[in-house]
């Protein structure tokens, strides 16, 4: 397990699932009584078979479903009984996603992508939010990229622009589902290279659904399931 | 806000052309709206004034709007009576102490008013025999109520005074009679009176029915002619406020009991026509709009379908059902208001050109082309209307678009 310095176990986990399952209305059950805790600065693999839950619990920890049973609490706030608008106030101020599919929008250029949020956020004066755009992409390599269209940009560039996306508006945690599923084995290290980093550096926590081992490994945390159940949970041995 | 637009405008960009066939949908529509209403409200516009300005705005005549009660009902007032075999009385027809009430009616704003003696005569010229109703007026004051003086061809009515027994006729009625100014002609009236009288001016209002068969006469003359001394039969009024019309004639029936008609109810044949052909202009183009609103539901639809992908994403980000719902909202909207202003300007052109069209036929007011209104509300009825529809049209995607749940997209996708 993360070891936390005794002031930041008084404080509540980042995130934390209790008792979670969640259930299609089908009857089929995606994840099953789980119970985990994410605090800052981790750098957390989800791996396991796939249809193993994987991504059910990453959207369960990034409020993009609900669960069936159990909760879900943010830095200490239970989300169950949010309304709709209040769980999509946290995603934009406080959780970053980052999918298999870069889903940029195609009509608009990698900045305007990455300004998208900052806009809807609000926080930031135009000059100042679009500074942070260009500064987030510099750091990722695009910033000769800044003003083209995703359909202009390899596939590479076009995932790092969505991972700018998704550090828009500065979030405590970043959440990708297979960041690199699309991607080659170089631009999938660079990608992991980046989270890494945004850990290391930035303190923040990124929980990445990944069925690659090898990558799976440089997190600092590995959670593994099996049909919906932590089949193991433990700090990654270097 | 500003962010929404911004998407919005993108969305619609990539489908240009789908875009653009709704649009003109949209256009289409409010251009026909304007174009028709400005034909049909300047025709009706038109008409109206051509009413209003032949005739007088209110006439008060010698009768009354219902028959005067009987003796017998007078004094059984909660019974059912029947009188069989009355006699009518023979009174002497007219509006009595007309002076009185021309002068209560000349106090009052904005009111001008004349009184006239209408009667039949036969006017004689050569071997011609024409009837017509000659009006006994007072040149001074009827020129107050009524346009005669300005369809005047020949002649003015003022010289009436200064000719004894003089008339003024219409020029088809002087075609019918074979005479010109200065002529004299006999004119006979059912009382028996002839008089010999000498034309000293003609008119043309432009209404057949008018031109061929009225004469205008001093009042004096006229009541000579029909042997009826001193005797009014009607009170033409006219108003500075045309609207006031109706409810006027009402109160001066109250207080005087003649029988008093406004213009509307003149002319109430006609005005209904003119609603029903309202009715018609508005269901069309109506129906035209509602076309063009389903192109717009249709272009959303394919939109929100296309960017499923798009919708879930900004989802994810933290953009609020609200916030969907509004983004294809926004793009009706956009449509509609792009529609509505290239609606405008088509229908301006349209207007203009349907301005320049003449035709070959030779009306008597010289109307040789379309008589249009060009008024700006039509312009931001048919404006409002198109972007009203549009908005609604978008709804039910919009709708469809922000219930779309974003972990089901992204399950799909991957």
């Amino acid at each position: 397990m993360s070891d936390h310095s005794d002031d930041r176990a008084q404080k509540p986990p980042l995130i934390e699932a209790r008792g979670v399952t969640r259930t299609l209305p089908e009857g089929v059950t995606l994840v099953r009584d789980i119970s985990l805790a994410i605090g800052p600065g981790e750098f957390v693999a989800i791996t396991g078979p796939s249809g193993s839950g994987k991504s059910s619990l990453l959207y369960l920890l990034g409020l993009l479903d609900r669960p069936t049973s159990g909760e879900v609490l943010l830095e200490g706030q239970d989300t169950a009984r949010l309304p709709a608008k209040e769980m999509a106030a946290l995603r934009l101020a406080r959780l970053g996603f980052v999918f298999q599919f870069h889903f940029l929008l195609p009509e608009f250029s990698a900045l305007d992508n990455v300004l998208i949020p900052i806009r809807r956020l609000g926080r930031l004066s135009d000059k100042a939010g679009r500074e942070r755009a260009m500064a987030l992409l510099d750091t990722l390599g695009l910033a000769d990229a800044a003003r083209k269209l995703p359909e202009q940009l390899s596939g590479g560039m076009r995932q790092r622009a969505a991972i700018a996306r998704a550090l828009a508006n500065d979030p405590a945690l970043l959440l990708a589902d297979e960041p690199t599923g699309n991607l080659d084995t170089k631009n999938a290290a660079a990608v992991f290279d980046t989270f890494a980093q945004m850990v290391a550096r930035d303190g923040r926590s990124v929980i990445v659904v990944t069925h690659d081992p090898g990558l799976a490994a440089r997190a600092t945390r590995q959670v593994h399931l099996v049909d919906g159940r932590i089949l193991y949970d433990e700090a990654t041995r270097r | 806000m500003n962010l929404i637009l911004e998407l919005a405008r993108g969305m619609l960009r990539r489908r240009r052309r789908q875009t653009i066939v709704s649009v003109s949908g949209v256009a289409l529509g409010v251009a026909f709206f304007i174009a028709i209403a400005a034909l049909m409200r300047g025709f009706q516009t038109y008409f109206v004034n051509q009413i209003i300005d032949v005739a007088p705005h209110i006439t008060i005549k010698d009768e009354t709007r219902l028959p005067p009660a009987q003796a017998a009902e007078i004094m059984v007032t909660d019974g059912a009576v029947q009188v069989h075999g009355v006699k009518p009385r023979d009174r002497i027809r007219g509006i009595r102490a007309a002076g009185d009430k021309l002068a209560i009616l000349e106090a009052m704003d904005g009111v001008a008013a004349a009184p006239v003696l209408q009667g039949q005569a036969l006017l004689r010229y050569g071997s011609r025999d024409v009837s017509a109703v000659i009006t006994g007026i007072d040149p001074a004051r009827h020129v107050r109520v009524s346009n005669i003086e300005k369809d005047m061809t020949a002649g003015r009515l003022e010289d009436l005074r200064s000719t004894a027994n003089g008339i003024v006729i219409g020029e088809g009625l002087a075609f019918k009679l074979g005479v010109k100014m200065g002529d004299t002609i006999s004119a006979v009236s059912p009382s028996g009176v002839a008089l010999s009288m000498k034309v000293v001016g003609l008119f043309r209002t432009g209404i057949q029915q008018v031109d061929q068969s009225n004469g205008f006469a001093l009042l004096k003359v006229n009541q000579v002619l029909q042997d009826r001394p001193n005797v009014v039969n009607q009170i033409l009024l006219r108003l500075a406020d045309v609207t006031r019309a109706e409810p006027l004639a009402r109160q001066i029936e109250a207080r005087f009991g003649e029988r008093t008609e406004s213009w509307e109810e003149q002319n109430q044949n006609i005005l209904t026509v003119f609603v029903i052909q309202n009715a018609i202009m508005y269901s069309v183009t109506g129906a035209i709009l509602l076309v063009a609103a389903f192109g717009i539901y249709n272009i959303i639809s394919t939109v929100v379908f296309e960017k499923t992908r798009d919708i879930a994403i900004l989802k994810s980000l933290g953009f609020t059902e609200g916030d969907i719902q509004r983004l294809f909202l926004v793009q009706g909207i956009i449509a509609g208001l792009l529609g509505a202003i290239a609606g405008c300007l088509l229908g301006a052109l349209m207007v203009e050109a349907l301005a320049q069209i003449r035709f070959n036929v030779n009306t008597p007011a010289g109307n040789d082309r379309f008589i249009l209104a060009r008024d700006w509300r039509v312009y931001v009825a048919a404006s409002i209307f198109a972007v009203l529809a549009a908005g609604i049209a978008a709804v039910i995607p919009a709708r469809r678009a922000s219930r779309l749940d974003p972990v089901q997209v992204v399950r799909g996708a991957a």
